[in-house]
């Protein structure tokens, strides 16, 4: 498949503006099903949810949420929008995410974001002044425990490790694919370059040239490592619309919810945002239209995610919007494959990635571990080894 | 010959008022100061008040207007800062404020900026070094040593005119702008001798190396 369409969500929990009903954490979380339920079902290819550990969220413990959708859908990818890689800790993502694979036979990746909620690092044990080099260090080490086994470690952010191998070994070997978000940080771009990994840019609540000034960097620092030319590159896009069928129907109920959300409620106006900013509110058509310009700045891409279920819209409005999507669906992927030059890789998936390794492999260890470490190798007469079991660590 | 811009920041409310008075005063003699020296100036007026709503939507959406955003480029591109608020309260203006809080960290490093002010009253006439000064310390750009205060008796009849105080001390702060600005065979201030902060339009135009990156996390003590 060339392109993939989905949604993302960062499970807020928002008064509707225009009852002045709140949901209960209950009721929110029930809807982030229904919401990636009924996502499957109008045929989109993705779902992701962010991770929030501060009300008024109910974006915590993604990976339960993902497990429990995935039990009940069955071709539709999950996604994370996104994981905190600054204040979570490498080793439990590598264990997560890898079990989530083998659970949803590979219907998972992941994107990494730093999280821009300063209080929140310090109840992890860090600090929001080390964002990027969280995100830096903490990845190399994430990306070691999935391709590497008896992993011996030393760094900043965290206690070292020593012969330590992250169960359950990716699915097939291979790793989840990753996409590294970032609004406007140049450097997780060029970190999504290094790596040859996924580049997403949420492209909400933010001028569009935020997006292409930091997809066009990662194209170019893509090529400059070596994994294809810059057009190669796999680029994610976000964005948000809101559809009746006539335009000014769509204008008129959203105009509440614009004026009161978290973000940018109380500011600008919803005509001026929607010129600002890529938020589009009107016809089924007039979201083709503007959906198609993105191409113009982003160039061929590879997922399109849109957050439709924010600042207090009810579930029954949601599921609304989700039919919509769901008819203008085969107009996006017609036209997007038009536009599509040859020789632009598909979205990733996990078979994809398969084929890609030269066929599925498994890395486990099953020969009996250590009590303590788990590993099979262990030399006795090496000095390190001598030492831990001395008890030195 | 080159060329220098000063951009002028006032946040006067009424039209015509008497902080936009005392900018093109500062913008006239700054000027000719320049001029004097052998270098061309351009000067580009920006005032707040038309920029109210865009600030406060900056604040709360994170960027700027275009039109806002056309004022703060014309900032960072300023080779000088010609700022003049009135005081309110004890203090420069709030709109005032707000346009040097939502200016990206690093834009005024080793600029140099002549700080002005106006008020009802000569009693106010110390906001410049209890208010202004320290503002610009802190965004790390250099402020020319005499600030203009001007209080509404200096406008009157007999203060003003080429012989005035106040002309006079518009015109030791213009020609101490135009000093830090430099002379035409590249002879300047003091502002090349500032450490310029990199900025994220830096970045984009020379990212920093992954190698670099990688390096730079891990470098420190243990943080667990």
């Amino acid at each position: 498949m060339g392109m993939q369409f989905g949604i993302f969500t960062v499970g807020d929990v928002t008064t509707d503006p225009t009852t002045g009903i709140t949901p209960t954490e209950h009721e929110r979380i029930k809807a982030t099903v229904a919401i990636a339920k009924k996502a499957e079902e109008v045929g989109l290819d993705v779902f992701a949810t962010g991770e929030h550990h501060n009300p008024p969220f109910i974006a915590s413990n993604p990976t339960a949420t993902l497990a429990y959708i995935g039990a009940q859908t069955e071709k539709i990818i999950l996604s994370t929008s996104t994981t905190l890689i600054t204040t979570t800790d490498p080793v439990l993502i590598a264990e997560d995410y890898a079990k989530i694979q083998h659970l949803l036979d590979g219907r998972v990746d992941l994107m990494m974001g730093r999280g821009n909620t300063g209080p929140v690092y310090p109840w992890f044990g860090k600090d929001i002044r080390q964002g990027i080099n969280l995100a830096v260090e903490n990845y190399a080490l994430l990306r070691q425990l999935w391709t590497e086994t008896n992993v011996d470690w030393k760094g900043r952010f965290r206690t070292p490790l020593q012969g330590y191998t992250s169960t359950p070994r990716p699915l097939d070997g291979v790793a989840p694919f990753v996409w590294h978000g970032s609004i406007r940080s140049p450097e997780i771009a060029e970190q999504a370059a290094y790596y040859g990994d996924g580049f997403f840019h949420n492209h909400i609540f933010w001028p569009s040239s935020h997006a292409a000034q930091m997809i066009n960097l990662y194209r170019q620092r893509f090529e400059h490592y070596g994994h294809g030319a810059a057009d190669q590159a796999i680029v994610g896009l976000g964005g948000q619309f809101f559809m009746r069928k006539n335009s000014q129907d769509a204008i008129n109920e959203f105009r509440p919810y614009f004026d009161n959300a978290p973000v940018y409620g109380h500011g600008p106006s919803l005509e001026d945002f929607m010129e600002a900013t890529p938020l589009t509110v009107g016809s089924p058509q007039q979201v083709i239209e503007r959906t198609l310009q993105f191409h113009e700045y982003v160039g061929d891409y590879q997922r399109q995610l849109f957050l439709i279920d924010h600042a207090g819209l009810p579930l029954k409005t949601v599921l609304e919007q989700l039919d919509l999507y769901g008819e203008i669906l085969p107009t996006l992927r017609e036209e997007f494959a038009k536009l599509r030059k040859p020789g632009v890789p598909d979205a990733p998936t996990h078979a994809a990635l398969v084929a890609k390794a030269g066929g599925p492999t498994d890395t486990a260890l099953y020969g009996a571990g250590d009590d303590a470490t788990g590993t099979t190798d262990r030399d006795l007469d090496d000095p390190e080894v001598a030492e831990i079991l001395d008890g030195a660590l | 010959m080159s060329t220098k811009r000063i951009v002028v920041v006032s946040a006067g409310l009424s039209v015509p008022s008497s902080t936009r008075l005392l900018a093109d005063m500062l913008a006239d003699a700054a000027s000719r100061a320049v001029n004097a020296r052998g270098v061309e100036v351009e000067v580009e007026h920006i005032d707040l008040r038309g920029l109210a709503h865009a600030l406060t939507d900056n604040l709360l959406t994170g960027f700027p207007s275009a039109e806002l955003k056309k004022a703060i480029d014309a900032v960072h591109r300023a080779d000088g800062v010609i700022a003049v608020t009135p005081v309110f309260s004890a203090s420069y203006s709030g709109l005032f404020k707000t346009f040097f809080d939502v200016l990206e960290t690093g834009v005024l490093d080793g600029k140099p900026v002549l700080a002005a002010a106006t008020a009802g009253t000569a009693r106010h006439s110390l906001v410049i070094e209890h208010a202004l000064r320290p503002l610009f310390a802190y965004l790390h750009a250099i402020v020319v040593p005499t600030g203009v205060f001007a209080a509404t008796e200096d406008f009157a009849a007999a203060g003003t005119g080429a012989e005035g105080d106040l002309q006079k001390r518009v015109e030791r702060a213009a020609a101490e702008l135009a000093a830090l600005l430099g002379s035409p065979t590249g002879a300047t201030g003091a502002a090349p001798a500032v450490a310029q902060r990199r900025l994220v339009e830096d970045e984009f135009e020379s990212p920093t190396d992954f190698a670099t990156l990688l390096k730079r996390a891990s470098d420190g003590p243990p943080e667990y």
